[in-house]
């Protein structure tokens, strides 16, 4: 057995991707979301003046929290698709087939992250027709490389997910009380800056570097940290993510 | 040649074992099946030989590769049919194969010419286009045996095949198996619990039960086994009759059941008359006798004491709670 099989890692990206584009309702659902939150926000918050924000629109602060969120919840969704194979049994099929698990993982992490990244920039674009300016090149290649890694931890995320839930039971209830919270406390979708009790808190908060990073390296301000140092949080949270994903799914059993 | 052979193959979960000792060999070019009721182990059994279950203890061999050691080896000799449909039904019936064939790593031609003999066996070559969510149940089974032959399998394993299908296409699906055992040669095992489905499609079966193999022969002499007629009477007084026909020795076999009795006998039309004399001596009334041909449920029946239809009660009572590590395979 091939420990990377390539065969196998294209027909699980590829399955994905076939999914993907078919599944119009959900590529709208996933979409509509963010928009209405980048537009509808953006503009209400319009004329609201945050101290620490000083002379930024409030939209061009929000655009990147709205990015990472909606990269986020794609590829988390992508994720804890595995237990949707599980229940309809096409796991099974994917188990006996002489193929490493860390193929099958490797296809679908990439499966995954592809579709969330393309709704991402589907996000970006949308917020650069807005006026969201762009730093500089570099900021944008950095940007890139920020929505990459964010799509492979959210992944890595619901990997673990499925594979220690039985069922869909608990799937809203995680959303609601553990990502949601967390994506309120990082700054997404306001600043914390110039506050000592949040600055601390966002601190301990994963997301919080993802969405810092993009805003450093996209807007290139309202940052608390170099986006250089919100790489390296996020390239660690992503490892171990993926890491823990790849373990836990490999140690399932059908 | 040896195709299946299996060494003491033990599957506990917990406290439970579902797979007890199991040993047989399955020949090639055979279609050999596994007969028993629900929860008997027969999907347990399948799990280990597919590489998906570690057994506990014991080993087995499939086209002489072992199941443990060498599962790659294993995994490109089988293809397999799950009991719970495994599509991708938001793919065609096409991609569907498409995608199994490139995971055994078919190239392109070959890929392109096996998906056209597979669905043609099948009779799906003008449904290979239509997404499966869109398929019946039949033509899902079909799709799937199809995807279970594409990469040359040398046996393909068969969860029960015809489970869930209305009659007409219970009959359609085995002739598809008659089909591809004898066109491909491909070495068929499958479980099942239908009687006439066994009776139908195996050379051979292994009833099982309860993880248990109670005995594995063709179907032809397990029901001579049986005796070439059998007798069916409901009397009173069941324990007498009993003791007194035990002595006769032209009968074959005596089993009492709640409210049965059954004889296997040879020409069993000529022998209604001696046995009504028999317990008219006794004084004993006779209420209702048959005779008939034996069927596999007769063959179960001699060997379990139950016929399949009261194991199904049996179970319901024993299995109620259902034990941890049971439920994730279950479902």
């Amino acid at each position: 057995m091939k420990l990377f099989d390539l065969n196998a890692i294209y027909v699980m990206w590829l399955r994905q991707m076939k999914r993907f584009v078919r599944s119009k309702s959900r590529l709208a659902g996933t979409l509509i979301q963010p928009i209405f939150f980048l537009v509808i926000l953006g503009s209400g918050f319009a004329n609201a003046r945050f101290a620490s924000l000083g002379e930024v629109d409030y939209v061009n602060f929000l655009a990147p929290g709205i990015i990472a969120m909606a990269i986020l919840f794609s590829s988390m969704f992508t994720g804890i698709s595995v237990l949707w194979d599980k229940q309809f049994g096409f796991l099974q099929e994917v188990l006996v087939a002489p193929v490493s698990r860390i193929s099958i993982i490797i296809g679908r992490t990439l499966g995954g992250a592809t579709t969330a990244l393309i709704q991402g920039f589907i996000i970006l674009f949308i917020a650069i027709a807005l006026g969201v300016p762009v730093s500089s090149i570099t900021g944008l290649i950095l940007t890139f490389i920020f929505m990459i890694l964010i799509a492979f931890t959210a992944v890595g995320f619901g990997l673990v997910l499925a594979t220690k839930m039985k069922d869909f039971q608990g799937f809203p209830l995680i959303m609601n009380l553990v990502i949601m919270p967390l994506i309120f406390l990082s700054s997404a979708f306001f600043p914390v800056e110039g506050n000592e009790i949040w600055q601390r808190i966002v601190m301990i908060n994963p997301i919080f570097y993802m969405v810092d990073g993009l805003r450093g390296s996209l807007i290139g301000g309202s940052n608390i940290l170099h986006p250089l140092v919100d790489l390296f949080a996020v390239f660690i949270i992503c490892s171990i993510m993926l890491f823990l994903g790849s373990y836990f799914f490999s140690k399932s059993e059908v | 040649m040896t195709i299946i052979k299996t060494d003491q193959l033990t599957k506990k979960f917990n406290e439970l074992t579902a797979v007890d000792n199991v040993s047989f060999e399955v020949k090639k070019g055979e279609i050999f099946g596994f007969l028993g009721p629900n929860g008997a182990g027969k999907t347990t059994t399948i799990k280990m030989l597919t590489t998906l279950l570690n057994p506990t203890n014991g080993s087995a061999e499939i086209a002489g590769y072992d199941i443990i050691k060498k599962r790659d080896d294993v995994r490109y000799n089988i293809g397999v049919v799950f009991q719970e449909p495994a599509l991708d039904t938001e793919l065609t019936g096409q991609e569907n194969l498409d995608f199994h064939a490139r995971m055994y790593s078919l190239d392109r031609e070959k890929r392109k010419n096996r998906i056209k003999e597979v669905l043609k066996l099948v009779d799906l070559q003008d449904k290979k286009d239509v997404l499966v969510k869109n398929y019946s149940g039949g033509m899902k089974r079909r799709l799937e045996i199809a995807r279970g032959l594409m990469h040359y399998p040398t046996v393909l394993f068969l969860d029960e095949p015809t489970l869930g299908l209305d009659a007409q296409t219970r009959r359609a699906i085995w002739e598809y198996i008659k089909k591809m055992n004898k066109e491909e040669g491909t070495t068929i095992f499958l479980t099942t619990h239908y009687m006439d489905e066994a009776d139908f499609l195996c050379d051979r079966i292994g009833i099982i039960d309860r993880g248990k193999i109670l005995v594995i022969n063709s179907i032809e002499n397990l029901k001579n086994s049986v005796g070439n007629d059998v007798i069916t009477l409901t009397c009173s007084n069941m324990s007498k009759l009993v003791t007194r026909l035990k002595k006769e020795s032209w009968i074959k076999k005596v089993k009492q059941h709640d409210s049965s009795l059954t004889l296997g006998v040879e020409r069993g039309d000529e022998k209604i008359p001696i046995i009504i004399e028999i317990a008219q001596s006794l004084n004993i009334k006779i209420k209702s006798i048959s005779v008939r041909k034996p069927t596999l449920d007769d063959v179960f029946l001699s060997y379990t004491g139950r016929t399949m239809r009261d194991d199904e009660a049996y179970h319901v009572q024993k299995h109620n709670v259902i034990p941890p590590g049971r439920q994730q395979r279950r479902r």
